[in-house]
Order: C-alpha cells, then structure tokens, then sequence
C-alpha cells in the first residue's frame, strides 16, 4: 500500500470522460449487436416466437371444455412467457459475455456498464414486443381469449415482463460460472414465482406466510396487472400500481446487474 | 498503414508504463512480487518468460481489469485503469476475446462504434478497412468468426486493438499458434506500428527467438523481473549467443542465489520455480 495505489474500485472512483452514464450511440451499436449475434441464430429466434404461441393454443385446447379458465390462464400466460424466455436468453448470453473475454475487453474499452445493460435490454426488448405481441394477437383474436380491457395493455404488461426477465437473467448470470448452472437459476429463480404468482390459485388461498411471501415476488404483480385487463374496460389504479411495479423491480435488478459487472476481476 | 496518426510527441514525455513495488495477489497466490520497471514510448518491448510466470496479470494490471493491484502503476502518464486511458489503449487477451456468432466485420463495426462512437460512418469503415488489410483478413470479413480458424480468430482479435489510434498496443501472446509467414508479417506490422506512429508495444511471448525481434525485453520467471535490457546488452552481459541461453542462464544463477540465500526456506515457491524452469526449457525450442 503506497503512493499512488490503483485503488482496486478504481472504476467508480474518478469521473470518466469518454463515458458519460448513458451514452445513446454506445447503447444502439450494442442493441444492434445484440441482434445481429440473433440473427446468425434462426433457430433461437424461430424457438423465442414460435413456442409461446404452440403453449396458447395447446392450452387453448386442453380446455376446451371450460373456456373461463383458458381467459385466466392464458391471460397469465401472455406475461409470463416474455419472462421466462427473456430470462433464459439474458442468462445464457452475458454469461457467454462474461467466459469469452469479451465483456473482459469491452470494459477495458470507453464502455459505460448503462450502456452495456441498456443495450441489452433494448435488444430483448423489441424481441419480446415482437414476441408478445404474436402471442397476443393469436390468444386475442383467433383463440378467442376474452378479454374485457384493450390489448394493447396486455402487451404493455407482457412487455414490462420481458424487461424484467432481462433484468433478472443478467443480474443470475454473475452467479453462475456455466452454461450448466445458469439453466438451473430458471428453476430457482423463475418457479417458485410461479407457484406463487396466482396462476394456480388465487394468492388470497394461500397459506397467509405464503400470501406474505408472493407480496414481494415481482411477477405477481404481473400477473395480477393481466388479471386486471382481463377484467375491466379501462385502465384501473390496481392496474397502473402492478405496471409501476414490475417496471421498478426491473429497474432495480437492472442495477444490481449493473454492479455485478467488474472491470477489476481476480 | 496511412492514417496513423503520430503521437503528439508534447503530451508523452511519461514513459509508457512505469512501475514500483507493483504487487498483484490472486487469491491465496502472491503473482506479482513487487516489480519495478519502465516501459519507454515508441518502442517494441518483449515480456518474455514461461508459461504461468505472472505475464498476463501484469498485462491486465497494465490494461486496469486486474484486480488486488497494490504499489505504484502508471500509464501514459496516469494511474492504471483510468478512464482516460480507454481510448489510448489496445489490448487483445490470450484467448481471442470476439463474438463467434457475427462475422469479422460485425464484429470490427461494433467495437469501432464502443470506440469512438462520434466518428462519421464512412470514417469508421474506413477504419475497420485498414485494420482488416493490417492483419490480412480482407478476403475472410464476411465470414463467422466462429468458423474461422485458430489463428484467423486471434487476428481478428488484434484486429480489434489496432481499431483507432491506440498509443499503447498490450497484446498477450499474439502470435501464438501461427504460421511463420504470418508470424513474420505481423512482426513488420508491429515495427512499423511502432515507427510510423510512435506507439509502444508491449508483447508477451513465451517463444524466445520473438524476443530478437524486440527492442527492449522483460524476462520474467515466477513474479518476478529477471532482467530488463535490450536483447544485445542481454546476449553480451550473459556471454550468450542467443536471448534464449541468456534467459536460461539468468534463470539458473537466480535459482543459484536462491539456493545460497536460504538452504531451509523450502516454500513451495521453489518447487514451482523449478518446474516452470524446465517447462521454459520446453517452450524455448
């Protein structure tokens, strides 16, 4: 410990020049290359935007018979698929990031992490509107999903949902040193929510610790926002309260992301 | 190799790098064991020494992405891992550090707009361009870098560092598993880098014979700085016909040294030394 110590949090420490907090062309060229690496990809792409719509109409189906718990069920659905995928697809791919040595470099280059987690979110962002907005269209208008509010809610819902799948994919890849790990954070993180979101059973069912605890679990709110559209011709307090919600734990877990990444590494 | 422009030779009197009692601790390991040293601007310097001998974390320290970094650290003049020097650097990892899944000029295109996202369209492809001739891969810019060979990958990572008008080019191994055609282009690449533009160059190798090809050398062994000169003051003070028996030869009188010095200080430290010795021996064909 001597003179001038490169302190080891040196990033924060001074403020830079060539990187600003959120720099709009280091963003887009990020986004654009986010998509591109897609691009080179059909396959996942084809996957993202096909498999929501092949679970609707096979849950369309698998109740036939009872065609008020398909408009539950699959309204739920509609926000909770952008979560799943973008949280897969988040995971695998900074984690990618991280192992390769590129994020390595990025970071020693004029990068600003805003610019890198923007970018990323930007790019999965319009994946999931393009997504989303499949799903809906098809639950809406040819699976006969009954919806009393306006779609294009839902897909606001569906939208937030994806960001926050971004958002928690990002911030579970640091956590994972492998492919193999990072997959097994679905189960972890995303599951339980799912137990305890209302997709199943109401939440006010629940056991009251368990009640308590899908209180704070983000993506009851969006479930709960799709009920609300589901429900009532215009937009409701408790509608715009879960939105706000969901946004505001996106952007949380957004940061959190921001600060597990490191331009010093061991 | 048009637009290079010359460092403004008023701004840099500061040598490239310069370093007191650096020390650098990885977990329970200390790598680095408080090295002092100078890198000087404008010129080719060789870190030269065996395969786990601390090269690439005295690199990362150099690029600011090392963390535990203590003692003095300064580069182009400021602390490593300032802000500033972001721009004024290239680095290109051990491993080709670029994406698979787009093609060299994506990738290029991409990191060019990180770079230095003011610049014009056509100023930036023009850029990427003259990198794309710098390390031969023109004809290949629109293929996957994930389809390309080994030594086509590295290069596309150079490629990357080249991008701009870096003033310190820290390039880790980068010539590693190339032919000796290429091998020999990109050493006239890196001389007239370094001449034309007044940039310095800090190339690790672990292939002895690169280091003739250096102006000054850095021959590293176990964290630490065996001998900072040029390949010739090496060769003569050594009595030695080549960099390599120098190196071979500084290494045993240090071991001879250390032997005298503490016959009962038995750390493991010796036993890594003696076992990285014969891997240089290995490596030093």
């Amino acid at each position: 410990m001597s003179t001038t110590t490169t302190a080891p949090t040196g990033t924060a420490a001074p403020k830079p020049a060539p990187t600003g907090a959120l720099n709009a062309a280091r963003t887009l060229a990020t986004a654009t290359r986010v998509l591109r690496q897609l691009r080179h990809d059909p396959r996942t792409i084809a996957m993202l935007i096909l498999i929501p719509c092949v679970m609707l109409f096979l849950l369309r189906y698998v109740f036939d018979g009872s065609p008020r718990t398909f408009d539950n069920i699959g309204a739920s659905l509609l926000g909770i698929f952008p979560l799943i995928t973008m949280f897969l697809v988040t995971s695998i791919a900074t984690l990618r990031e991280r192992t390769s040595g590129t994020l390595e470099r990025l970071l020693a280059m004029p990068l600003g992490k805003a610019d890198l987690i923007a970018g990323y979110a930007l790019a999965f962002g319009a994946l999931a509107i393009v997504q989303s907005a499949l799903a809906t269209g098809l639950a809406v208008w040819f699976l006969g999903l009954d919806v009393t509010g306006s779609p294009w809610l839902l897909l606001l819902v569906a939208l937030l949902d994806a960001l926050l799948g971004t958002a928690l994919g990002l911030f579970v890849s640091a956590f994972a040193s492998s492919e193999f790990q990072a997959v097994q954070f679905m189960p972890a993180v995303i599951f339980p929510q799912l137990l305890l979101c209302g997709l199943f059973t109401p939440r006010s069912n629940m056991h009251p610790a368990l009640e308590a605890v899908s209180d704070v679990l983000p993506m009851s709110y969006a479930v709960d926002g799709m009920n609300e559209v589901l429900k009532h011709t215009d937009m409701t307090a408790t509608f715009v309260r879960d939105a706000l919600i969901v946004a505001g734990c996106a952007l949380l877990v957004l940061c959190l992301g921001a600060a597990t990444l490191r331009r010093r590494t061991a | 190799m048009m637009n290079y422009v010359a460092d403004p030779p008023g701004t840099g009197r500061e040598p490239a790098v310069h370093a007191e009692n650096l020390t650098v601790v990885r977990g329970p390991r200390t790598v680095l064991h408080s090295l002092d040293f100078t890198v000087p601007r404008g010129q080719i310097t060789g870190l030269l020494g065996p395969s786990g001998c601390g090269k690439s974390t005295l690199m990362r320290s150099i690029v600011g992405t090392q963390a535990k970094v203590t003692g003095t650290l300064d580069v182009l003049g400021r602390p490593a891992g300032h802000p500033t020097l972001r721009t004024r650097i290239g680095y290109v990892t051990q491993a080709p550090s670029v994406y698979d899944d787009l093609t060299i000029r994506q990738n290029l295109d991409y990191f060019a707009a990180i770079l230095d996202p003011g610049r014009s369209g056509t100023d930036r492809r023009q850029d990427v361009e003259r990198v794309l001739t710098d390390v031969d891969l023109t004809s290949h810019a629109d293929s996957l870098a994930g389809n390309l060979s080994g030594g086509q990958r590295s290069r596309v990572s150079l490629a990357v560092a080249l991008l701009g008008t870096p003033e310190l080019l820290v390039l880790d191994e980068p010539t590693v598993g190339l032919d000796p055609v290429l091998r020999r282009d990109l050493w006239t690449l890196f001389h007239a880098i370094a001449a034309d533009r007044g940039a310095t160059l800090l190339i690790s190798s672990h292939v002895m014979d690169e280091a003739e090809r250096c102006h000054r050398l850095l021959l590293m062994r176990a964290g630490e700085i065996l001998a900072d000169d040029t390949p010739e003051a090496l060769r003569t003070r050594t009595a030695t016909e080549t960099v390599e028996a120098a190196f071979l030869h500084l290494v045993d009188e240090a071991s001879a040294a250390a032997r005298d010095d503490s016959r009962e200080n038995s750390r493991d430290d010796s036993g890594d030394g003696s076992r990285e010795n014969s891997r240089a021996k290995e490596n030093t064909r």
